[in-house]
């Protein structure tokens, strides 16, 4: 199936991108190419078929509820675009 | 002095011939003078280099110092280094500085290794010829008007281009070993789990793999004796005990079983790149190999599953990225959407939003079993036919690329023939099984590589393999024309 103008909008909107205006056909363009290119694996019967999640079929490992990190706060925050009072800062979410 | 590799530089610190402070100075000297014809590095680290030299010397001279004891290597930037600005070569990361090392730089750090600066690559990894990078396309040491390849460019041009003798590099579809194939120098993608991810700017999880790239497969076993290992840090890494890889180069290979895949050497492949490799599968029977034909018959579908769970991973990773803790934000959003919008619309590149728009649409209700579990299928009968044909012979041999280095702007317009350009080294990855790339000949001027391809955890063999071949030709050792020495 072939993507419109207003589905790659949806998508652009589900992934949170701001995509131009005069972009969105070259985008469109672009990602119908690459569903016409990944649409080759609908011809093959994968029936039966366990899906491989991770090469080495690993399971995920537990370790114990301590504390190992030590506390980086003022360090973790320099690097954000706001803050204050020790706290990351956005536009007013609430009225 | 600058083609040495690192193996050589280590004897002649250790017979003290030159120091570590003065190797650093001369290497940082000619990346000053020469890489503006490349555009390898992104960040030059000048004063911790320096520092990292003295020490190193102070080390050596109390007969201490790791086994990499002043040695100079450089990283991609997508690896954290602490205090230095970690890009991944976006815009979204320009003005990032790590708070932390990555384990591989770390371990390569208590190794006693000097670093000099941080590698230009294509943004968040994700390409094939290092020209999406926001910091403009790195150049083929080879030929300056064609790609070095990608995603590790930077670090395939800064190899070959005898600015640093060895470097790091990450590898999700082919993105160590293929620039290693263009630039003609020797890569190893480890397989997943060996190398700790820790600290590595994260593009599709399950297939990230780490690795070494460096003029010889000699230097690639002393640098992943240091990076490789268990790390509890990284939930992924395989628990083994760590291998001494240097051990085995020189075991002979009388014996071992070669595979060549036929659906590797179909009608597409370059006749020049076809004949280099043949040449190099000959060279092996001379060492003592033995050569039948196999069939890897899902090969070509490796790349519509992997176009669909590599975008799908990274539109996941990708999400981080929000202008909110750290890395670029829009000017004066209006409200928190905005914020997200732009600054994510602004950060990122076009390719990197065109895999996170098909990551997201494949993710997205309703087309789940259609894209995503239907390529996971594919994952399984990639990795069962590698399998299978592992029980045959003891290794695949095949070329790294389909063709040599191809133009700047060739293939820049359309993702679609980019992504062809990765179709025997993408199969590792979805497998999760070793690969190495070598320098096995050249057609038009240009190198070939050839990609090595083992069992699980045969990283060992692969770089005993790769030595042998490099002991008995000299492919390793070619400098690009153009570049003095």
């Amino acid at each position: 199936m072939s993507l419109d103008r207003s589905d790659v909008e949806q998508i652009a909107h589900l992934a949170r991108l701001q995509i131009d205006a005069a972009d969105m056909d070259a985008y469109s363009n672009a990602l119908n190419r690459i569903l016409e290119l990944v649409d080759q694996m609908q011809a093959v019967d994968t029936t039966a078929i366990q899906p491989l999640a991770h090469p080495l079929d690993a399971v995920q490992r537990l370790r114990r509820d301590e504390v190992s990190e030590p506390n980086q706060r003022d360090t973790l925050l320099a690097l954000a675009p706001a803050t204050e009072a020790g706290l990351f800062l956005v536009p007013k979410v609430i009225e | 002095m600058f083609d040495l590799t690192l193996a050589e530089l280590a004897r002649g610190l250790q017979g003290g011939e030159f120091s570590s402070t003065e190797l650093t100075r001369a290497y940082l000297q000619r990346i000053k003078t020469l890489d503006a014809r490349y555009n390898s590095f992104i960040t030059v680290t000048e004063e911790q280099a320096l520092a990292q030299a003295e020490a190193a010397d102070a080390a050596r001279a109390a007969g201490a110092g790791g086994a990499l004891c002043g040695l100079p290597i450089a990283h991609k930037d997508l690896f954290c280094t602490q205090g230095v600005r970690t890009s991944s070569a976006s815009k979204m990361l320009d003005n990032f500085v790590s708070p932390y090392d990555a384990t591989i730089v770390s371990r390569l750090k208590t190794a006693g290794s000097v670093m000099l600066g941080k590698l230009n690559m294509d943004e968040f990894a994700m390409g094939s010829s290092s020209e999406s990078s926001y910091y403009g396309a790195v150049r083929n040491p080879w030929d300056s008007e064609r790609v070095p390849g990608g995603s590790s460019g930077g670090s395939a041009a800064a190899v070959a281009a005898r600015l640093t003798p060895a470097a790091t590099g990450s590898d999700t579809g082919g993105s160590i070993r293929q620039p290693a194939a263009l630039c003609g120098i020797t890569g190893l993608k480890p397989t997943y789990g060996r190398v700790s991810r820790y600290g590595m700017i994260a593009f599709a999880s399950s297939l990230d793999q780490a690795g070494p790239m460096a003029r010889s497969a000699e230097d690639c076993a002393l640098l992943l004796n240091a990076m490789a290992g268990f790390d509890p840090l990284d939930s992924t890494c395989a628990e083994r005990d760590s291998e001494n890889y240097t051990a085995a180069l020189d075991q002979p290979l009388t014996g071992l079983k070669i595979g060549l895949p036929k659906e590797y050497f179909s009608a597409a492949l370059d006749a020049g790149v076809a004949e280099q490799v043949h040449n190099a599968v000959a060279e092996f029977e001379k060492l003592g190999a033995s050569v039948k034909e196999v069939s890897l018959p899902n090969t070509a579908l490796c790349i519509p599953a992997y176009y669909i769970l590599a975008p799908a991973e990274a539109s996941s990773n990708l999400s981080r990225f929000d202008g909110v803790r750290y890395g670029y934000r829009c000017a004066a959003p209006v409200d928190l959407e905005d914020l997200y919008k732009r600054s994510r619309g602004e950060g990122f590149g076009s390719e990197v939003k065109r895999r996170i728009m098909v990551g997201t649409y494949a993710l997205s209700a309703g087309y789940y079993d259609a894209y995503y579990r239907k390529a996971q299928q594919i994952r399984r009968m990639i990795q069962q036919d590698f399998i299978n044909v592992l029980t045959e012979v003891d290794v695949i041999m095949g070329p790294t690329t389909p063709q040599p280095a191809f133009r700047l702007g060739e293939k820049s317009g359309d993702p679609v023939a980019m992504y062809m350009e990765d179709i025997f080294t993408l199969s590792l990855n979805l497998a999760g099984l070793p690969g190495i790339s070598i320098p096995c000949g050249q057609t038009r001027g240009l190198p070939v590589g050839l990609q090595i391809i083992g069992h699980y955890f045969a990283e060992s063999r692969l770089l005993n393999i790769a030595h042998r071949f490099q002991q008995a030709t000299d492919w390793h050792s070619q400098i690009p024309t153009g570049v003095e020495v």
